[in-house]
C-alpha cells in the first residue's frame, strides 16, 4: 500500500495520481481537511485525517511526529508526499525520528528494492537518479508531475481520525499575519523583470511604468538584489520566488541556470537585451535586440499613442 | 553567543551546468565553488549577532579537505573559525552528513545553529532538521526573519518565515537551530583585512569516515530543454510596435 500526504492544493491532486500509476493500493493523508467524496470519485478508499490540539497552531516537529506514528500503525511500502515547505518539513521531521532516509522532490519513482527514482535539484538545474534502500520509502513528490488515476471510482471513502499523543511540541507558531490582497509575484499575470542590464536602481522606473500599463509587477534577477537595487522579495530563481505568468519581459538578465528554473514555467517569455547569445535570448519564445534603455521607453511611448487612438 | 553555521562547498554553476564524462558530478573545472545563497546569509547574520550580543562564530563543512577554500570564506566574511569534516571527495547522503556534522558537534554546546533550508547542489532539505534532532534542539526552517532575546533565561530567539497566506512567527528558547533562506540579510562582501585574516585563520580538522545512508545517487542529468529559438522581434526602438503586436495578441494588453 502507498500513502499518500495531501493539502489542499491542486498540486496534490497531481501526488494522488501519480501514486496510483504506481500500480498499488493508495490510501491517503491530511493534517485536517480533504473531501472524502473527491477521494472517493478518484478511487481513495481511506482517508487518514490527522487532529490534534497540539498541532493548532502549527508546530513542524510534532507533525513530523504525527505522521510517523500514523505511518507505524498503517505500515505502508511507500509514503509520498506533496512537496509543500510545510509537508517536506513534517516529512523530514518523521524520516529523522524513524531514522530513515527521505528522497525529496522525486519525478519518477519505480518501486522495488531498492527503489529506483529520478529527484529535481536545484529547483530543476539537474536531475538526479537514485536508489532507496528502506523499510519505508518515503518520498516528497516534485511540483508539475503527473500521472493516470489507476483506480476507478469506489463508493465511498471512509475517514478514520488518527489523534497521536505528541511530545515534540517546542516549536510553534506564536504569532500569524495574513497577507494582504496586493498583487505578489507569484500571482501577477505579467512581470517586467530586470538584471544586471538595468544598471541601477533608478533605472527600474521605466520597468515600473511599463509593469503599471500591462497590470503586473516589476521582478529582478540576484544581481539587482545583491547590488541593493530591489528588495529580495523581488527575486525570481532558484533562491527566490518561482513564477508562472502570463508575461514573462526579462530585461537585461542573461539567463543563468539559477534564473532560468525560477521563470521557465511563464506561459510567454519575451528577452531585452544587447546580447543576442545570451541563454535567455535563446531560450525565450521572444527577444529583442538592444539596450534596456532604449527599448522600454520605445514600447511604453508606442502603448500609449495606441490606446490614444 | 556561541553561533554554529553549516555550509556547503558547492559547484558555482553558470548559465550551463556542464558534467563529468562519468555523469555522477557536476564538472567545476571552469567554475569554481562556493557556498549556496542560504547559507552565506547564515554566515552574515551568525557575524551580526557575535557582533552584536558576543561570544563567536564557527562555521562548519563536510566535503573534501578543499573545503577549506569554503570555510576561510566565511571567516573572511566575519566568523571566528572553522572546523573541516573531511569525509574525501564521495557526496554524502543526508543522514550520513547529518551524522558527521553531529559527530564534529560533540558535546560542544552553541546557542544557537544556522543552516540553509536546502543545499545550493543537492536540495535535500533536510540536513538541518536531522541535526537539530541530534543534538536535541528544536528547529524551524525557511526563515527570513531572526530576533535574539537575551533578557529572558537563557535567552530565545524569534524566527519569522513567509508561508502561501502570511507570515508567522515561532519563538525557541535557547538553544535552538534554524534553516535559514536568501532574503534574511544582504551578506557583505568579505573585506581586505577579512581576507588577511582569513587566510591565517585556525581551521581545525576533524577525520571522519562516514556510514552510507538509504539515498545513493546514482547519476546526473541534464533535463530536457526543448524550446524553440527565439523570434527576433527587431533591435533597439525600432523594435516597438512589433513588440506591442505580440503583447496585444497574447492578451496582456486589452
Ligand atoms: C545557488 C545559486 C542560486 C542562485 N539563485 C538565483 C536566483 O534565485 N535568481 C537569480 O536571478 N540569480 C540567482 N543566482 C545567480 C545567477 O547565477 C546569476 O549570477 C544571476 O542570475 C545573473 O543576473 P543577471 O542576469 O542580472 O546578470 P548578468 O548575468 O551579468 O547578465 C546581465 C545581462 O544584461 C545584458 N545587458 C547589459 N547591459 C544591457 C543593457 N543596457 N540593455 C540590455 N541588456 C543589457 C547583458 O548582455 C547580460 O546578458 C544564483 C546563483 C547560485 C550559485
Ligand atoms: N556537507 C555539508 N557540510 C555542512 N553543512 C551541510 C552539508 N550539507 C548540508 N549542510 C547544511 O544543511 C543545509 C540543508 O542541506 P540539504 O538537506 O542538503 O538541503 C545546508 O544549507 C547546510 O547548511
Amino acid at each position: 500500500m502507498i500513502l499518500t500526504v495531501l493539502d489542499d492544493s491542486p498540486a496534490a491532486l497531481d501526488v494522488l495520481a501519480f501514486a496510483q500509476s504506481l500500480g498499488q493500493p493508495v490510501e491517503a493523508v491530511t493534517f485536517g481537511g480533504g473531501d472524502p467524496d473527491d477521494l472517493a470519485k478518484r478511487g481513495v478508499s481511506t482517508l487518514h485525517r490527522i487532529t490534534s490540539d497540539e498541532l493548532a497552531d502549527y508546530a513542524p516537529a510534532a507533525s513530523g511526529e504525527a505522521l510517523l506514528r500514523l505511518i507505524e500503525q498503517v505500515r505502508p511500502d511507500g509514503v509520498l508526499a506533496v512537496s509543500s515547505d510545510r509537508v517536506t518539513e513534517a516529512m523530514a521531521h518523521a524520516a529523522t525520528l524513524a531514522r530513515l532516509p527521505l528522497a525529496t522532490n522525486c519525478v519518477e519513482v519505480t518501486t522495488g528494492d531498492p527503489w529506483l527514482l529520478t529527484r529535481v535539484r536545484g529547483g530543476g538545474m539537474l536531475l538526479e537518479e537514485a536508489e532507496l534502500t528502506a523499510d519505508v520509502a518515503l518520498l516528497t513528490i516534485a511540483q508539475g508531475v503527473s500521472g493516470e488515476i489507476g483506480a476507478g471510482p469506489v463508493a465511498s471513502c471512509e475517514v478514520r481520525e488518527f489523534t497521536p499523543e505528541l511530545t515534540a511540541t517546542q516549536a510553534r507558531v506564536v504569532e500569524r499575519t495574513s497577507r494582504g490582497s496586493g498583487m505578489t509575484l507569484a500571482t501577477a499575470p505579467v512581470i517586467v523583470s530586470g538584471g544586471r542590464g538595468v544598471g541601477s536602481a533608478d533605472g527600474y522606473a521605466v520597468l515600473e511604468e511599463l509593469a503599471k500599463r500591462l497590470g503586473g509587477v516589476v521582478g529582478c534577477s540576484r544581481v539587482a538584489t545583491n547590488n541593493g537595487w530591489r528588495p529580495h522579495s523581488d527575486q525570481v530563481g532558484l533562491t527566490g520566488t518561482k513564477v508562472t505568468p502570463e508575461l514573462y519581459l526579462a530585461c537585461g538578465i542573461s539567463g543563468a541556470t539559477q534564473h532560468w528554473v525560477g521563470c521557465m514555467d511563464s506561459k510567454v517569455i519575451m528577452a531585452v537585451n544587447t546580447d543576442p547569445e545570451a541563454p535567455l535570448v535563446r531560450r525565450a519564445n521572444y527577444a529583442v535586440i538592444g539596450d534596456v534603455h532604449e527599448v522600454l521607453p520605445a514600447i511604453v511611448k508606442e502603448i500609449d499613442s495606441r490606446s490614444k487612438t | 553567543m556561541e553561533v554554529l553555521v553549516c555550509v556547503k562547498r558547492v559547484p558555482a554553476p553558470g548559465a550551463k551546468v556542464p558534467l563529468t564524462d562519468d555523469q555522477t558530478e557536476i564538472d567545476t573545472r571552469y567554475l569554481g565553488h562556493t557556498i549556496g545563497p542560504h547559507e552565506e546569509c547564515a554566515v552574515e547574520e551568525a557575524v551580526r549577532i557575535v557582533k552584536a550580543h558576543g561570544g563567536s562564530a564557527t562555521v562548519l563543512a563536510v566535503g573534501p579537505a578543499a573545503a577549506d577554500e569554503q570555510l576561510r570564506y566565511a571567516i573572511a566574511m566575519g566568523a571566528d573559525r572553522g572546523v573541516l569534516v573531511d569525509v574525501g571527495d564521495a557526496e554524502l547522503d543526508p543522514e550520513a552528513t547529518a551524522a558527521a556534522i553531529s559527530h564534529a558537534v560533540g558535546d560542544t554546546r552553541y546557542d544557537l545553529v544556522l543552516f540553509g533550508t536546502e543545499s545550493a547542489d543537492a536540495s535535500h532539505y533536510q540536513v538541518g532538521i536531522r541535526v537539530a534532532s541530534a543534538l536535541g534542539v528544536p528547529i524551524v526552517g525557511g526563515i527570513k526573519g531572526l530576533e535574539l532575546d537575551t533578557a529572558v533565561d537563557d535567552g530565545a530567539v524569534s524566527l519569522r518565515r513567509e508561508v502561501a497566506d502570511g507570515v508567522e512567527v515561532y519563538r525557541l528558547p535557547l538553544p535552538a537551530a534554524a534553516a535559514v533562506k536568501e532574503g534574511l540579510n544582504l551578506p557583505r562582501y568579505p573585506s581586505m583585512p577579512g581576507r588577511l585574516k582569513a587566510k591565517k585563520a585556525r581551521i581545525d580538522v576533524v577525520p571522519y569516515t562516514p556510514e552510507p545512508g538509504g539515498l545513493r545517487k546514482v547519476r546526473l542529468r541534464q533535463p530536457n530543454d526543448d524550446r524553440e529559438e527565439a523570434i527576433v522581434l527587431g533591435h533597439g526602438a525600432d523594435a516597438a510596435p512589433a513588440v506591442v503586436d505580440v503583447l496585444t495578441q497574447i492578451g496582456v494588453i486589452a
